[in-house]
């Protein structure tokens, strides 16, 4: 029995592999500087509704929200085997926090349909919250199973997963639709597919054709370069190759649950780590050194 | 979401399993008792479970005033569904100004669950709370008394300050570990109030088909001592003088990830934000450079001793000993002089 699943993937500053180019010369990091990436888990995420598809039959759509330029990670979810698209970009979206978010990907989702599963990473590295996902299915009113370790299988329109639940695990079963977030133990997630690299490397969001085309056709009147973006967007569609574009409008959103307005939580304060050398007593590594030391924190009652 | 309500209670939800509550809910009584304090409030635990009567007195001798305890056969086992509603009712009920969760793997998976049905705010993960009045710098309105939810962010390069100026309560969850356990007081006395809440089977969407606990190994958090390894270490046989030291002072195995990626120890001795969250009285950093998620797991310890081969390691920072050298030549001599003190 087929099954239709889908994946939200969110492009993400690289936070784990801060280089020292990444590093402003006060020890903080800049944040502008880190490349951006597929976030790990939403790749889990990915690779479980590929293998639900590989092995059940179904579709695979992925969705993103985000600048244009999240448009990478949908393509390398085209390159991966996903069967649709579709990035949801929209500037009155910017700023939204983890209630905001869900609250959008959720009327997106409502807006693609009949679905079986969504699946999402358990948590993006640059917020590592874990809570859109649980989020989400709450808007969606269906039940969420967090922290999937192993999908054990799917059969009759119940799926049974195993999850982490940090201190052991727990095999449980739920009728479809639901809400699951994978963790990274999960898979070994698979590796783009050459053949279709070379096909969708060219696959291309709305937003991104116009950038390319202004910047090509500068001296151009505007009425030229709309008319050179409908060619091509209508180009990229008949080639498969246009990823589609939504925005608040197209998914009905209520715009005062979204962006700043439809976020509770606020930032009230950043502050950056800094890397500074701070006063500690140094102990040389000699056996007088080290002698001296075990005494001190005997002394102080550090050592009983 | 429920307006702003200054007189409304600090509430902790108690997580328990089997009937035993998880540590983290003492030590967020400890601070929402100190929040409660500040704001001239009440504290309550919120206790869901079957047959978890006896573990209103615990909840009490740490710091609450009140417990709502809500018995049902049908919340023996966790699940998001008949848990998010307790929370939810008694939320809208009640009105509390602040809502505590623990950030274990059932708190990060029915927070996010209960903030989204009261279109609440929620954060995660918070290493610190404090009370504070705040300006909102787009309307300059002053903001009396709002809890200042603090948490690492941006895999712990950055500390942010989050806070909910109107879309009550004020909801957070707070690592295991962070705040510390405070001791029980026996002479403390508190209201039991019962609820019952209407939990119909849509929301009994799991079935549990198989379950398997793991007991914890290591015990990282309750230890006094933690001698911890990291890449610097260089193999798993060197690994060897990690435990040999962490015995001879009577202290736990703790590993970087580093260490653990690099198949040292297992991942259950991980300390840093990915891992566990400790903060003993004794800390040895051993080879462990010190990036930001592991000073995370570890930065709060009592006294740190860092011993690396490179003196511009960031592990220097956070240290209140620092003994720049091979660790391969100074631990030995650690052991040897712990034995003579014998």
């Amino acid at each position: 029995m087929p099954y239709d699943s889908i994946v939200c993937v969110k492009q993400v500053p690289d936070t784990a592999n801060i280089t020292s180019e990444a590093m402003k010369p006060d020890g903080t990091v800049n944040r502008a500087a880190l490349p951006a990436i597929f976030n790990p888990e939403d790749l889990n995420a990915l690779e479980t509704a590929l293998e639900v598809r590989d092995r059940y039959g179904g579709t695979v759509t992925a969705l993103s929200m985000g600048p244009p330029k999240a448009a990478d990670v949908l393509r390398e979810c085209l390159y991966r085997g996903v069967d649709r698209a579709i990035l949801l970009t929209d500037r009155r979206a910017a700023a939204s926090d983890t209630l905001a978010t869900s609250y959008i990907l959720s009327q997106a989702i409502r807006t693609i349909g009949r679905f079986d599963f969504v699946f999402c990473g358990r948590q993006a590295i640059d917020g590592d919250t874990a809570q859109v996902g649980p989020q989400c299915a709450e808007k969606l009113g269906i039940p969420q199973i967090t922290y999937l370790e192993r999908l054990v299988h799917v059969s009759d329109h119940t799926v049974r997963v195993r999850r982490n639940t940090g201190n052991g695990w727990e095999i449980v079963e739920a009728d479809l639709p639901v809400l699951i977030t994978v963790m990274n133990t999960a898979n070994e997630p698979r590796p783009p597919a050459a053949k279709r690299v070379m096909r969708f490397k060219r696959a291309r969001v709305e937003a991104e054709v116009v950038t390319a085309v202004k910047k090509e056709m500068s001296g151009a009147s505007p009425e030229e370069i709309e008319a050179e973006v409908a060619r091509r967007l209508e180009e990229l569609k008949a080639r498969g190759l246009l990823i589609e574009q939504w925005d608040l409008d197209k998914i009905g959103a209520d715009l005062s649950r979204c962006g700043l307005a439809g976020s509770p939580t606020k930032v009230f304060r950043v502050q950056s780590i800094v890397l500074t050398k701070e006063g500690y007593t140094e102990i040389p590594p000699t056996e007088e050194g080290v002698r001296q030391l075990i005494h001190e924190l005997v002394i102080d009652h550090t050592l009983g | 979401m429920i307006e702003v309500n200054r007189q409304g209670e600090v509430w902790v939800f108690a997580e328990q399993e089997d009937g035993r509550l998880n540590d983290v809910v003492l030590e967020l009584l400890g601070k929402a008792r100190e929040l409660g304090d500040q704001l001239g409030v009440s504290v309550a635990a919120v206790l869901p479970g079957q047959k978890v009567r006896d573990l209103c007195s615990p909840l009490i001798q740490h710091g609450a005033d009140k417990v709502y305890l809500v018995q049902d056969d049908r919340l023996g086992h966790y699940q998001t569904g008949p848990y998010a509603r307790v929370l939810c009712e008694l939320v809208q009920k009640y009105r509390p100004q602040i809502v505590l969760y623990g950030a274990t793997a059932l708190g990060r998976d029915l927070a996010p669950r209960v903030a989204s049905a009261m279109r609440a705010g929620m954060t995660a993960d918070c290493t610190d709370l404090e009370i504070q009045d705040v300006t909102d710098p787009r309307t300059k309105t002053l903001h009396e008394k709002l809890l200042l939810q603090i948490r690492p962010a941006f895999g712990g390069n950055i500390i942010a300050t989050i806070v909910n100026y109107d879309q009550w309560p004020q909801m957070a969850t707070v690592r295991e570990g962070v705040m510390p356990l405070l001791p029980p007081d026996p002479s403390r006395n508190g209201e039991i109030v019962e609820e019952k809440v209407e939990l119909d089977e849509t929301l009994l969407a799991l079935r549990l088909i198989e379950r398997h606990v793991e007991p914890r190994k290591v015990n990282l958090k309750g230890a006094r001592v933690i001698v911890a390894g990291g890449g610097g270490v260089g193999s798993k046989a060197d690994f060897r003088l990690i435990h040999d030291l962490a015995s001879a002072i009577g202290g736990a195995v703790g590993a970087s990830r580093a260490a653990v990626d690099s198949g040292y120890i297992g991942k259950e001795h991980q300390i840093g934000q990915t891992g566990t969250t400790v903060r003993p009285a004794l800390y040895i950093a051993a080879g462990i450079s010190g990036a930001v998620q592991h000073r995370a797991g570890m930065e709060e310890s009592a006294k740190i001793i860092a011993i690396n081969t490179d003196p511009e390691a960031p592990i220097f920072s956070v240290a209140h000993y620092g003994i720049v050298g091979d660790l391969k030549k100074v631990i030995p001599m650690m052991i040897k002089a712990l034995k003579e003190r014998r």
